[in-house]
């Protein structure tokens, strides 16, 4: 929507978050790409275990460490390399430029501290607000993510409210210091239905407003295609494929991509058997040399097994690791027609 | 489904309602109660698949769990092939749960971890006494085939297995004294999408293979979707609608049915829907609102919502629905 102004405000470039632990190394991440625009809205989708939240909280220099170390590669903002800066520069840009919501908005929030306070700290400490000003925003904030009668909910404390409107205060916390990216990690997960729809209308009205870009870290395609731009597919710490929102549900380019579509339930239509991926994913700490997504994959070719693809943008701008869409596919498949 | 000829009732539940005390700040006030399940009535034909949907805390896992007796429901009664379930003693119920089994959401926490996949079914099978002990292993085997896990998990832990294969194992020990049914609670929800799949594609073979009854507690529609055959939806301890699964995803009548399906997230970009976005959260069942339940969430809502309560009517064939105005919204 947003891309074609093409201001990139964060860069991420092949950045890698290793845990080294007593089983060995675990590659929660390993080598991401990817390019945030101004407004845009950046899904990262992926099964358990792929790396998306570590992505995340990667970017905001969030790994708990040790065991975890970012291993190599930078991420962007405004020139600055997040990865290198020192930690008290650091901190002036989390929660202020850079804003993140958690999944569970209990175990985020501080339980003994009344919400309109946890919002005015972020306002005192990174806006230099005094206390009453930082108070009044706090409530306006509240107010802002439609949080009723806000005065006396800013009084009190995270068990006094519901889920949603935990997850909203969150959300009034994240956006109080008007940021210039947000980052939601599975921010309707633990929510109802009907209240996850409220909270995703809630987000997209505020990206409107504040013009932030926003990268949705989520499991349920159906968020995804409800309120991204475009998609980043996540597979064993490696981007799979990133393409236009639209392009990923209609023309899905890669064999895993294709797989997860397929076996989704449809609300819409009647199936008497839902297709499946076969096989589990493997092992962070045992990484197979070639494509990760091999053993699963209903095309794979010895050559899969040897080399690692590396992700390409082809002809529609779709970029996806598979060698089907390389010429080596081709040539290797006549290469094998020779053998025979 | 049987075809044709009439269909048989397994589980009739009538009028059930299942109450928790909850602690008062003083000992003069009266004692207030957290009303999961309010007077609740459906059945259950042999052989079909019967869904429970709602939003967390509309009592549709105190359901499942009160058919079972796992609660000891406040009043009502539950009627399996006739019998009164809930007038059983502990021996004859011991029995009878030989026939009801039942699959939890987190099949961690619903397996020993100290038992190995041998005992775990072994277990299951001694204390139903289904089996003969010679012919166990045999057994034993057999159920791992049907569920599509290796012959050596036999003798391998629950923390050994993945989410999906733990939930196999679930299944397996739920088979193993020959259920006629099975209450799935959530029991693919802790899966992701692919594990998910295979998941309900092999509940769906077993309930052809052993005729199986599922009653499908869920709060995803579009799994529900998938396995039902007819669906119901709670909103608060109450039943709202009831209906052919068919039905109930293309005409809705309860606005709550509507406001449920038009706010699923729908993984297809290009289908634009008109959507009914609720307001508020779910009032609490401690105190739940007058008249209809729904009535502080409904964008219909009349006086006549705020004090009386809507029965559940069939406004057409096997399909129910409780708003008094069910008739004027669906035209």
């Amino acid at each position: 929507m947003m891309s074609e102004k093409n201001s990139p405000i964060l860069e991420v470039k092949g950045l890698k978050t290793h845990f080294f632990t007593k089983h060995g190394i675990s590659k929660a991440v390993d080598g991401i790409d990817f390019t945030l625009q101004k407004g845009e809205t950046l899904g990262i989708v992926g099964e358990s275990g792929c790396g998306k939240s570590m992505t995340s909280l990667s970017i905001l220099r969030l790994i708990p460490s040790p065991p975890g170390k970012i291993a190599g590669g930078q991420v962007l903002y405004k020139g600055k390399d997040l990865v290198t800066l020192p930690e008290d520069e650091m901190r002036k840009i989390r929660g202020n430029e850079i804003s993140m919501i958690f999944q569970e908005p209990m175990t985020s929030l501080n339980p003994v501290i009344p919400v309109g306070e946890q919002i005015a700290e972020a306002l005192r400490l990174h806006q230099s607000m005094r206390k009453k000003e930082a108070w009044n925003k706090a409530v306006e904030m509240l107010k802002l993510v439609g949080i009723p009668s806000p005065e006396k909910r800013a009084k009190q404390e995270p068990f006094q409210l519901s889920g949603g409107m935990r997850q909203r205060v969150m959300i009034a916390m994240a956006l109080a210091c008007t940021p210039e990216v947000l980052i939601a990690d599975e921010p309707t997960t633990a929510l109802d239905v009907t209240i996850q729809a409220q909270i995703l209308e809630l987000i997209k009205n505020l990206q409107k407003k504040i013009g932030m870009g926003v990268i949705m870290i989520t499991h349920d395609l159906g968020v995804v295609s409800e309120t991204c731009d475009t998609v980043a597919v996540m597979y064993a710490g490696n981007i799979i494929e990133h393409a236009p929102t639209e392009k990923i549900f209609t023309d899905p380019k890669h064999p895993y991509t294709q797989g997860l579509l397929n076996s989704l339930p449809k609300i819409h239509e009647d199936q008497e058997q839902l297709q499946t991926i076969e096989g589990s994913v493997p092992s962070p700490y045992n990484l197979p040399a070639g494509c990760r997504f091999a053993s699963r994959c209903p095309y794979q070719k010895p050559l899969c097994h040897l080399q690692k693809p590396d992700l390409i943008e082809q002809n529609d701008g779709v970029k996806v690791r598979c060698w089907m869409y390389t010429a080596e596919w081709t040539n290797h498949v006549e290469k094998e027609g020779v053998v025979n | 489904m049987v075809i044709g000829t009439e269909k048989k009732v397994l589980l009739k539940v009538d009028h059930l309602k299942q109450y928790f005390p909850v602690k008062s700040d003083s000992i003069f006030k009266p004692k207030a109660f957290v009303k999961a399940v309010d007077d609740v009535s459906f059945h259950l034909y042999e052989g079909e698949t019967l869904s429970i949907v709602g939003e967390s805390g509309c009592g549709k896992s105190t359901t499942g769990r009160a058919i079972l007796r796992l609660d000891e429901p406040t009043d009502g009664n539950v009627y399996y092939s006739g019998k009164d379930i809930l007038s059983l003693n502990n021996k004859e119920l011991r029995k009878l749960r030989g026939d009801l089994q039942v699959i939890f959401q987190d099949p961690f926490a619903s397996l020993n971890p100290r038992q190995t996949v041998k005992q775990l079914l072994n277990e299951a099978m001694a204390i139903q006494n289904v089996v003969e002990t010679p012919k166990r292993m045999e057994r034993m085997l057999e159920l791992l085939g049907y569920v599509g896990l290796p012959q050596e998990a036999l003798d391998r832990y629950p923390h050994e297995f993945s989410g999906g294969q733990r939930q196999r194992i679930g299944i397996a020990r739920a088979l193993a004294v020959n259920p006629k049914l099975i209450i799935c609670d959530e029991a693919v929800s802790a899966l992701d999408v692919s594990i998910q799949a295979q998941i309900l594609n092999l509940l769906k073979k077993l309930q052809n293979q052993f005729e199986l009854t599922f009653l499908f507690i869920s709060h995803d529609l579009s799994v529900v979707r998938h396995i039902s055959d007819r669906v119901m939806v709670m909103y608060l301890g109450k039943i709202v609608e009831i209906a052919d699964k068919k039905e109930l995803f293309d005409s809705p009548l309860h606005p709550y049915t509507k406001a449920l399906l038009s706010s699923i997230p729908v993984p297809d970009p290009v289908l634009k829907r008109e959507r009914v976005i609720l307001k508020g959260d779910v009032p609490s069942p401690i105190d739940p609102p007058s008249g209809c339940r729904f009535h502080t969430r409904c964008p219909f809502a009349t006086e006549k919502c705020k004090l009386e309560e809507p029965a559940l009517r069939e406004l057409a064939v096997n399909h129910f629905v409780s708003c008094h105005f069910a008739e004027q919204l669906s035209q």
